[in-house]
C-alpha cells in the first residue's frame, strides 16, 4: 500500500521533470526519503503542495562539507522527507507555498545562518541579543564567548504597526500576569475588537539543538524529556523511537504497552487541567476545581504507581524504566473507572450551562481552510475539520493492536476545541483499559548496541499532536543532530489566525484553548 | 444549576486540614503560623519563568488546586512585581530572559526574597550554561532559598516556603 503511494508521488516527480537524485529511501523508515538538488527544491515542494500533501516540518543538518536541509510532509499517514544538500548555505524559501515554514526557516537561519531566498519575511525569530546576527550558534565550529556581557532587552523587534483613527496597541509581555511561561503579544485592535496579533517568542530558547551534540542515546533522552515538561512523555518516547530506528532496537511488547500507558496518562491530566482553565478564563470556576481535582488525583496515582508525578524520565532508549505489577494494574482500572463516570457528570454539567455557551461558542474560531492551510494538530486541528492523528493514520507499537478513537469537529471555536479535550479523555481511558489487557510479562528494556551510528525519525501522538524527533548518532554512538518538532511550531500561528475580530478580554480564554508549548518551540 | 450544586455537595470538601495524616495537613498549620508571624498573615509571590521546560509551572499551578489550596494559608501569586514579597523563579535563565528577570526583581519593593524553584533555578540542571543560558538563578540574582527537584512537587514547594520563613532573617539561608 505505501509502495504504490511512494511510486505514484515518484511518478508525479517525473511527470514534472523533477530529478530525484539515487538515494536510499528506506534510511529513515517509515518515512520515504527523496533527495532532490537544489535548484529543484521549491518545484518538488509546490509540486506536493499540489498534491494536497500537509507540510511537517523544516531542519537542516551541517555536514562535513556544506548542509542538508529536510523537510517532511504528511499525507493520510504516508511520510515523505525532501531532502536536497548545499554546497553555500542558501535555499529557495518554501514560505509561500507552505506559509507554516516561515519560522521554522527563520529560526534555521539565526541557528545555522542558511539564508532563504525570495522569503517574504526576513526578520530574526530566535535570535534576540543573546548573540550576534552574524554568529550561528549551532554551527560546529562556533564557539560561544567565555565570559559573555549580560544580555540586553530585546526592544527593537520591528513588529508591524498598524495606524489609523482609534487604532491601538497593547504590547504583552515576556512577563505575563499569571503562572504561565514567558512570549511576548503585539495587539492592535479598536475599541475592543482585536485586528491584528502577532507574537514574538524565543525567550526561553535554551540551546536545547546545541546541547544534544555529544550526548549519549541515555543522556539525549533526559534533555528531550525537558523539550516541553507538559509532554514529556510523548517527547522522551520520539526521541527514543529515533535512536531506536537509528540503531535498528526493537522494543520488547511490554515496554511498548507501557509507554502506551504513560502517553495516554499525560494526556488525561493536560486536558483536565486545561478544559478546567478555559472555563475558568470565563469567570466559571466550577470545573477548575473539579476537575483540578481529578487532575491531583491522576498525578498522585502516577508518583505512586511510577514514582513521578509528571513522568519524566520513565521512558528510556530501548523501553521504559518502570513496570506496572498486578496490584498496580487493579488500581490503575479502579481508578479509571470512578474518573470517566465523574468526567461524564461534569461534561454533563458543564454542557448544560448556557452562560459557559454562551462565552465559549463561536469565540476564536479557526476555520477549517485557515487549520488546513496552516497544517494544524492535535485538538487544534481536530476541532477544525482536520482529524489526523499518527495513533490511527501511522501507528506504531503499540497503537496498531487496537482501534483509536479521534473525535473531530469543523466549528472551530473555543467550544470545539473543548469538546474534543473532553472526548479524548474518554478516549484514552478505553485505551488504557486494553493496553493493561494486553499486558504478557516479559522484558522491559533491549539493549543498544554500542559505537554504532544512523540516523532515525521518531514521530508520536503527543497530547497536542504530531510529535517529529529527528535524530542523527555519529560512528562512537553520540548525537550529532536532534531536532524535536513539537507541534506548537504549527498550532502557534493558528491562535494570529483565530483571535482576529474577537474582543481583547477573550485573549486568555482563546490563548489556553490552542495552549501552545513555549519552550516546545523556543528549543 | 441543580447538578452543579448537587456535584459541589457531594465532593464535600477534599482540602487536607490539619487533623490529616498526610504530608499537606502536617505542612499546612506550620506555613500558615509562619506567614502570619514574618509576613503579618500575607505572603505575596510574583511567579517568574525564566526559561523552564514548563514542568514546574504546572506544579506551582497545582499549589492552588483544592487539595493544597494554599490561598487559606495567606500565600498568594500576584500579577505584578510591586506587590510581591517574594520572588519564585523557575528554569535555566535564558539569555533572552535575563534582563527581564533583572527588570522584574527591581520592580519589587524592599526586602524582598528570591526562591529558585527546581534543579535548572538551583544550579542549571538539564541545561546548565551556554550559549544560550545563564544556568543557576544565582548567577543573576541573588537567590534567598533553593528548592530543588524536577520539578519540586507541591509538597516540597510548600516545605521550601517554610525553610523561608523560618529564619528571622531568611536572606541568610542558602
Amino acid at each position: 500500500m505505501s509502495d504504490t503511494w511512494l511510486s505514484d508521488v515518484k511518478g508525479r516527480f517525473a511527470e514534472a521533470r523533477i530529478q530525484l537524485i539515487d538515494e536510499d529511501e528506506q534510511r529513515l523508515a517509515p518515512a520515504h526519503l527523496l533527495r532532490v538538488a537544489p535548484a529543484a527544491w521549491t518545484s518538488a515542494v509546490a509540486l506536493c503542495k499540489g498534491l494536497s500533501m500537509r507540510w511537517a516540518a523544516f531542519w537542516a543538518v551541517e555536514q562535513a562539507t556544506g548542509f542538508d536541509a529536510f523537510t517532511c510532509l504528511e499525507q493520510e499517514g504516508h511520510y515523505l522527507l525532501l531532502v536536497t544538500s548545499l554546497e553555500e548555505p542558501e535555499l529557495d524559501s518554501i514560505a509561500h507555498i507552505y506559509p507554516a515554514a516561515d519560522r521554522p526557516q527563520r529560526h534555521t537561519h539565526d541557528l545555522l545562518g542558511i539564508g532563504f531566498r525570495g522569503q517574504l519575511d526576513n526578520r530574526r525569530w530566535t535570535r534576540h541579543q543573546a548573540w550576534n546576527e552574524d554568529d550561528y550558534p549551532l554551527r560546529r565550529d562556533w564557539q560561544a564567548p567565555k565570559s559573555p556581557s549580560p544580555t540586553p532587552p530585546d526592544d527593537s523587534y520591528p513588529f508591524l504597526r498598524a495606524s489609523g483613527n482609534a487604532v491601538y496597541e497593547v504590547a504583552v509581555g515576556p512577563v505575563h500576569a499569571g503562572i504561565i511561561e514567558p512570549g511576548h503579544f503585539r495587539f492592535q485592535a479598536v475599541g475592543e475588537k482585536i485586528i491584528n496579533l502577532e507574537k514574538h517568542l524565543g525567550y526561553v530558547h535554551k540551546g536545547i539543538e546545541k546541547l544534544a551534540q555529544g550526548r549519549t542515546p541515555d543522556q539525549l533522552t533526559r534533555l528531550a524529556a525537558r523539550v516541553s515538561g507538559d509532554s514529556t512523555v510523548a517527547h522522551g518516547w520520539a526521541a527514543c523511537m529515533g535512536i531506536e530506528r537509528a540503531l535498528g532496537v526493537e522494543i520488547p511488547p511490554r515496554a511498548a504497552l507501557l509507554r502506551a500507558i504513560l502517553a495516554e496518562r499525560e494526556r488525561i491530566a493536560n486536558h483536565l487541567g486545561d478544559i478546567g482553565a478555559i472555563c475558568n478564563d470565563v469567570g466559571f470556576s466550577f470545573p477548575l476545581y473539579q476537575l483540578g481535582r481529578l487532575r491531583e488525583l491522576l498525578l498522585r496515582e502516577n508518583d505512586r504507581l511510577f514514582g513521578h508525578r509528571l513522568l519524566m524520565d520513565r521512558v528510556v532508549p530501548g523501553g521504559v524504566a518502570v513496570d506496572l505489577d498486578q496490584a498496580g494494574q487493579q488500581e490503575m482500572l479502579a481508578c479509571c473507572r470512578e474518573l470517566e463516570s465523574e468526567v461524564a457528570h461534569l461534561i454533563e454539567i458543564m454542557e448544560r450551562s448556557e452562560s459557559l455557551e454562551d462565552r465559549l461558542m463561536t469565540t476564536g474560531r479557526l476555520t477549517p481552510e485557515w487549520a488546513a492551510e496552516l497544517g494544524c494538530l492535535g485538538y487544534v486541528g481536530r476541532a477544525s475539520g482536520l482529524d489526523f492523528d499518527v495513533r490511527r493514520d501511522a501507528p506504531y507499537a503499540p497503537y496498531q493492536q487496537v482501534k483509536v478513537r479521534v473525535p473531530g469537529y469543523r466549528a472551530g471555536d473555543v467550544a470545539a476545541r473543548a469538546k474534543i479535550r473532553a472526548e479524548e479523555i474518554t478516549a484514552s481511558l478505553e485505551l488504557i483499559r486494553q493496553f493493561i489487557q494486553r499486558l504478557e510479562p516479559g522484558e522491559l528494556r533491549s539493549p543498544l548496541p554500542e559505537g554504532r551510528g544512523g540516523q532515525g525519525i521518531g514521530i508520536v501522538d503527543g497530547w497536542r499532536g504530531e510529535i517529529i524527533s529527528y535524530l542523527a548518532l555519529d560512528e562512537t554512538g553520540r548525537v550529532s543532530r536532534f531536532f524535536p518538532r513539537d507541534p506548537s511550531w504549527l498550532n502557534w500561528p493558528a491562535l494570529e489566525q483565530l483571535i482576529q475580530d474577537n474582543i481583547v478580554p477573550d485573549f486568555p480564554v482563546c490563548n489556553k484553548s490552542v495552549n501552545g508549548s513555549y519552550s516546545g518551540q523556543d528549543l | 444549576m441543580l447538578g452543579m450544586f448537587y456535584k459541589i455537595l457531594k465532593t464535600g470538601i477534599v482540602t487536607e486540614k490539619p487533623a490529616d495524616d498526610s504530608e499537606i495537613g502536617q505542612l499546612a498549620p506550620e506555613l500558615k503560623r509562619m506567614v502570619d508571624r514574618q509576613f503579618r498573615g500575607s505572603l505575596a509571590i510574583r511567579m517568574v519563568d525564566a526559561g523552564s521546560c514548563n514542568g514546574c509551572e504546572l506544579e506551582i499551578h497545582a499549589l492552588n488546586n483544592p487539595y493544597y489550596g494554599i490561598e487559606q494559608y495567606g500565600v498568594h501569586f500576584v500579577a505584578s512585581p510591586r506587590h510581591a514579597d517574594a520572588l519564585l523563579v523557575t528554569g535555566p535563565v535564558s539569555r533572552h530572559m535575563e534582563s527581564a528577570l533583572i527588570d522584574t526583581y527591581q520592580a519589587m519593593p524592599k526586602p524582598s526574597y528570591v526562591i529558585a524553584s527546581g534543579d535548572c533555578a538551583c544550579d542549571g540542571g538539564e541545561f546548565g550554561v551556554s550559549y544560550a543560558s545563564c544556568g543557576a538563578i544565582e548567577n543573576v540574582l541573588p537567590v534567598d532559598l533553593k528548592i530543588p527537584g524536577c520539578p519540586p512537587s507541591p509538597a516540597q514547594l510548600m516545605r521550601g516556603l517554610l525553610l523561608l520563613m523560618g529564619q528571622r532573617n531568611p536572606t541568610t539561608l542558602r
